[in-house]
């Protein structure tokens, strides 16, 4: 024999799935998105993305290297998805030192305080993007309109998004309803918004691209949809004039991006199939009520954060039906 | 087509012994027999150092009823009655027989003659089964005669027959199906009388198109004997998988047996081992063993008498790979690894398995990334990710509370963790010691 | 001006309010506790290893004070002059037992036991030691995976990295036990301190026969009795092919670790014999460990 046996006990072999491979599906999925806010937004998109995901692998390397003394992580490519997540939730004119403290503490403060991959309770990119929400509220809610490949970068001209509109209809301005986008628009994205949210085709490939390479289950994206739509379209049943179509509610704001990309975190997000539904139905329901009642426009970023911490509680009810269970 | 219908995974198959007929196998120089080759009490040995044994002389005798004996499998002299390492990775108790020559006991019918029908009683059967040794030949190695005489207060409806084999690489019972049809039928038929059942089912999976049409061919005149294909997916030969595929009812949790919902499971080596005993009067003395690995040069399904070392399998399929990581009896999903060749064929043994050392290798383990996949793999709807950090923690409380005695240990979740940790090793020993808890408790009470 | 004096007096009232409620709570719900019990607790080592058999520290300390003697009450990490201070605070007189330390009792280093096979499962020897035989040909040695560094409260175990084995620290040893229930393999022991901390005892507890331990591990004990034959106390049985030294009856003679032909017999802390210095030298020129017995 050439060399000593292994004697390490069943199973003998794997299904050769790893970290990276998931990881690495995820990035594919999330580059039609790219594409799409490039074409709406131009340079703007390339600019604030590649900022986000350098300055996220310099600090997580920076941790594991001189704080933590530990191996090198980044290779499991989370940091580059964190990255891309946190940039896809910024308006695209955002200025490069506020893409780099964000990314800072998204890595450091959302990630790497509680011991790196698979520890953190909350998904990084968001704790990051909310960071800069609550610490630059006017940068972070003038969003750029769409401008083509031509849009400058830093001064590019901002407007209302469709979600301030569904606001503003909802408070009772309801002549705002005119300036509300045709639903085409918004399911090819030529509306304002952050760099990743404004195409909904684009998010739906890459959900495709999820669930066929069986990265993700449908089980939350599904029912965070479901959820808002049924939420939305009750109160649309009841008073068409405050409230819109739900159809843009599903297609406007972070809606689709968080349902598909942010709330699927596996680190973040409930065990059992029963519990993704739960989980998906409070995000819905979050975010319906903040989007309508709360001083955000948008609600999707707190819903999900909210419902993280709820995810150990709805593992602990949430359990699997056993084989062989007799039903109480 | 029926499957199970929790979790489950699909590993790659690589059945590379599937046309190849079964070889027999030479006799070996010498064989050794574990004392132990079954669940249950170690047999008690009957001869002594020196004695002449022949073929199919008893060496050894149950050592409670719960146990079997055993059976030289060769012709010759007792040389000593020492210890051997086998597939349990333990040193235990066996004896040693050197061979000279190759006599029969008088009483075993070597012909190749199909008997068709017997005129012994049920309970005629069950002793004559108890004699042979026969054990649950998938693997698990139970004794057959205690399986054949479930509790009173159960009625039994159905016989399934396990011709599944969802291991990948092994294809000992696909062949046993192709090779041996006429024999398996009236071991089944022995099987139903002792049972007192008219209903057998042989639940195949789709997989072995030409066992199937076979055996569909060969029962077509037969009342009471059904096949049925079934979808691939792995653990699909696990005794309680298997019902709820055939039957749809789900075994209740442990200490709950097969029998409370109306079925017994057996293996279709073990039909037809009960075959050769009750119509041939021949015991437990050899078995189809799958010799395989991508790296061996002739992959073979060879006949082999009990308690030859491994060595010989492997040097008769062309001899050990230079890259050789692994050694596995069994399967490679829920194999024991063999620690090294010299470890004697014995009852459970239903494949010899050698994995080159880039797959046996395991690859660094990570953090767990709660991506929920075990949970999804695992077929008895058990949560390994916890109950693993439970065994971590040796919180054996939280591992009862969330069903751990009722994993089969069929290893899905290990096999599909992106972080390649050893779900599994944690899961065992946290069996091995809330199994111990609740044996304390059973016992103070 | 207003807005601050109206702020420091509305939090001043609030502050004054509320500690006169907890005032009246702490008197009206006060809990008489035994003093003595708290002055225990301060000299215990509040590690709540569980050697004295309760639950705790603070059960320890309630168990002293509300029994009517200290037998059976032994709180294994504390010194005897710590003990005789706890019996003297609870009131009770003592006898204490003989002083105590875990002893490794196996010697297959990387030298001695070479490995025949790589285990690569998850690395807690409780796993390794159910699932098969180990990497090795010894059956019953160490497995090395340090389930009894984890579980010592004390920092008192470490894995020596260059013989693979446990090495105890008999300063820190508080012989609590923990680590005896740890090892799967039952080659840690409780064995008495002597004088000087010098300890004999076969380091090996390898039940197979002579040839096939010798073949597994160059320091295995092969059951072959001179050893027995040399104590003049009485105190060395042999079972299972496998000796050992009685530590109530040994008086540290080392005739036995002379005698033993596999070096298996392990005496530590004596100074080196005269006429042995010559070959010590050589012993040293090995990476010598607290482990490495005494050769000839």
């Amino acid at each position: 024999m050439a060399q000593k046996l292994y004697i390490s006990t069943s199973p003998h072999i794997h299904c050769g799935d790893t970290i990276e491979r998931n990881m690495r599906w995820v990035i594919w999925a999330l580059m039609p998105a790219l594409f799409a806010s490039f074409f709406v937004f131009g340079r703007g998109a390339l600019i604030v993305t590649a900022t986000s995901v350098a300055s996220c692998l310099f600090f997580e390397w920076f941790i594991t290297r001189f704080l933590l003394k530990r191996k090198s992580t980044l290779g499991d490519l989370s940091a580059v998805i964190t990255g891309i997540l946190l940039a896809f939730n910024l308006p695209s004119n955002m200025p490069l030192y506020m893409i780099v403290m964000g990314a800072l503490v998204a890595i450091g403060v959302g990630k790497m305080a509680f011991g790196g991959l698979g520890n953190n309770p909350f998904n990084p990119a968001l704790v990051g993007r909310v960071f800069l929400l609550i610490s630059f509220p006017a940068k972070m809610t003038s969003w750029p309109v769409p401008a083509g490949l031509a849009a400058s970068y830093i001064d590019a001209e901002t407007g209302a998004t469709p979600l301030n509109l569904i606001g503003q209809i909802a408070g009772g301005n309801t002549a705002a309803a005119d300036q509300l986008p045709g639903l085409g628009e918004l399911f090819m994205g030529n509306i304002g918004g952050c760099i990743g949210e404004v195409s909904a085709l684009a998010l739906l490939v890459g959900l495709a691209v999820l669930l066929l390479s069986k990265t993700i289950t449908w089980h939350i994206p599904v029912s965070i949809i479901s959820t808002v739509a049924v939420l939305t379209g009750i109160m649309w049943f009841v008073n068409p004039v405050l409230y819109v179509n739900p159809l843009y509610h599903l297609l406007s704001g972070g809606l689709l991006l968080g349902a598909i990309f942010m709330a699927t975190d596996y680190v973040t997000s409930p065990m059992t199939p029963k519990g993704m539904v739960w989980y998906g139905i409070g995000i819905g329901l979050l975010t319906v009520i903040i989007r309508y009642f709360g001083s955000y426009p948008e609600g999707m970023s707190f819903a999900i954060l909210i419902m993280n911490a709820v995810t150990p509680l709805i593992n602990n009810w949430c359990k699997p039906k056993r084989f062989g269970e007799v039903e109480k | 087509m029926n499957t199970f219908k929790i979790g489950g995974v699909h590993p790659e198959p690589c059945k590379l012994t599937a046309d190849r007929k079964t070889e027999i196998l030479p006799v070996p120089k010498q064989a050794v027999f574990p004392l132990s080759q079954h669940i249950g009490a170690p047999a008690v040995p009957c001869v002594q150092k020196g004695d002449q044994v022949l073929v199919g002389t008893r060496i050894a005798e149950p050592g409670g009823y719960m146990s079997a004996s055993i059976h030289s499998s060769v012709s010759g002299k007792v040389a000593k009655i020492d210890t051997v390492v086998d597939a349990s990775g333990q040193r235990k108790p066996a004896i040693f027989i050197d061979v000279e020559g190759d006599e029969w006991e008088p009483s075993i019918d070597r012909s190749d003659k199909l008997v068709l029908q017997s005129t012994k009683s049920r309970e005629e059967i069950i002793e004559c089964i108890k004699n042979a040794g026969i054990v649950g030949m998938g693997g698990a190695c139970f004794p057959t005669h205690v399986k054949l005489c479930p509790p009173k207060d159960f009625s039994i409806d159905t016989l399934i027959i396990n011709a599944v084999e969802c291991e990948p690489y092994l294809t000992a019972d696909h062949r046993l199906l192709l090779e041996q049809a006429d024999q398996i039928i009236i071991g089944i038929k022995v099987i139903l009388k002792v049972l007192g059942v008219d209903r057998a089912v042989i639940g195949i999976e789709e997989n072995k198109p030409d066992a199937i049409a076979l055996m569909r061919s060969k029962t077509s005149m037969v009342s009471g004997i059904e096949v049925m294909p079934l979808k691939m997916k792995y653990p699909q030969g696990s005794e309680k998988q298997l019902i709820e595929a055939v039957t749809g009812r789900q075994v209740p949790p442990p200490p709950a047996l097969p029998a409370s919902v109306g079925c017994v499971v057996q293996n279709v080596g073990t039909v037809f081992a009960i075959y050769e005993a009750v119509m041939k009067n021949k015991p437990l003395i050899d078995r189809i063993v799958t010799v395989t690995g991508k790296g061996l040069s002739n992959p073979c399904n060879l006949k082999v008498r009990m308690g030859t070392p491994v060595s010989d399998l492997i040097e008769y399929a062309g001899g050990m790979p230079e890259d050789t990581g692994k050694l596995i009896s069994g399967g490679p999903m829920m194999g024991r690894p063999l620690l090294d060749d010299t470890a004697p064929v014995c009852k459970g043994t239903s494949g010899v398995l050698l994995l080159p050392e880039a797959e046996a290798a395991r690859k660094e383990e990570r953090n767990c990334i709660r991506c929920a996949k075990c949970v999804q793999a695992c077929p008895m709807g058990l949560e390994p990710y916890l109950l693993a950090t439970a065994s971590e923690q040796s919180d054996w409380e939280c591992a009862e509370e969330n069903w751990i005695m009722s994993c089969i240990e069929c290893g899905c979740c290990q096999s599909t963790c992106p972080s390649r940790r050893p779900l599994l090793d944690w899961v065992r020993l946290a069996k091995n010691r809330v199994g111990g808890i609740i044996r304390a408790r059973n016992a103070k009470n | 001006m207003l807005v601050i004096l109206t702020a420091v007096l509305a939090l001043g009232v609030t502050a004054l309010v509320l500690s006169l409620v907890l005032y009246f709570v702490k008197s009206r719900f006060k809990v008489e506790e035994d003093p003595r019990i708290g002055q225990i607790l301060e000299l215990l080592p509040s590690a709540n290893c569980g050697g004295c058999g309760l639950p705790g520290c603070a059960a320890f300390a309630e168990a002293c004070v509300k029994s009517d003697t200290m037998e059976g009450l032994k709180c294994s990490a504390c010194r005897r002059d710590v003990m005789n201070r706890i019996a003297a605070i609870a009131g009770h007189e003592i006898e204490l037992g003989v002083e105590k330390v875990a002893v490794v009792r196996c010697n297959g280093s990387c030298q001695n036991r070479p490995t025949l096979r790589s285990y690569d499962g998850a690395q807690r020897c409780a796993i390794a030691a159910m699932m098969n035989g180990g990497d090795t040909g010894c059956f019953y040695g160490c497995l090395g995976c340090g389930d009894c560094v984890s579980v010592c409260k004390f920092g008192a175990i470490k894995m020596d990295p260059e013989t693979g084995l446990p090495v105890v620290d008999a300063d820190k040893c508080t012989s609590c036990g923990n680590c005896v229930k740890a090892c799967p393999r039952g080659i840690i022991e409780i064995r008495n301190r002597n004088k000087m901390d010098r300890r004999i005892y076969v380091s090996c507890v390898n039940k197979d026969k002579g040839p096939v331990a010798r073949k597994a591990c160059d320091v295995a004990c092969i059951g072959c009795g001179k050893c027995v034959k040399a104590c003049q106390f009485d105190a060395i049985t042999l079972a299972d092919n496998v000796a050992y030294i009685d530590f109530n009856k040994c008086r540290l003679c080392r005739k036995c670790v002379d005698e033993c032909p596999q070096h298996s017999i392990v005496a530590l802390n004596f100074p080196p014999r005269p006429s042995q210095v010559a070959e010590t030298v050589e012993v040293d020129a090995q990476p010598v460990t607290e482990q490495t017995p005494v050769s000839e």
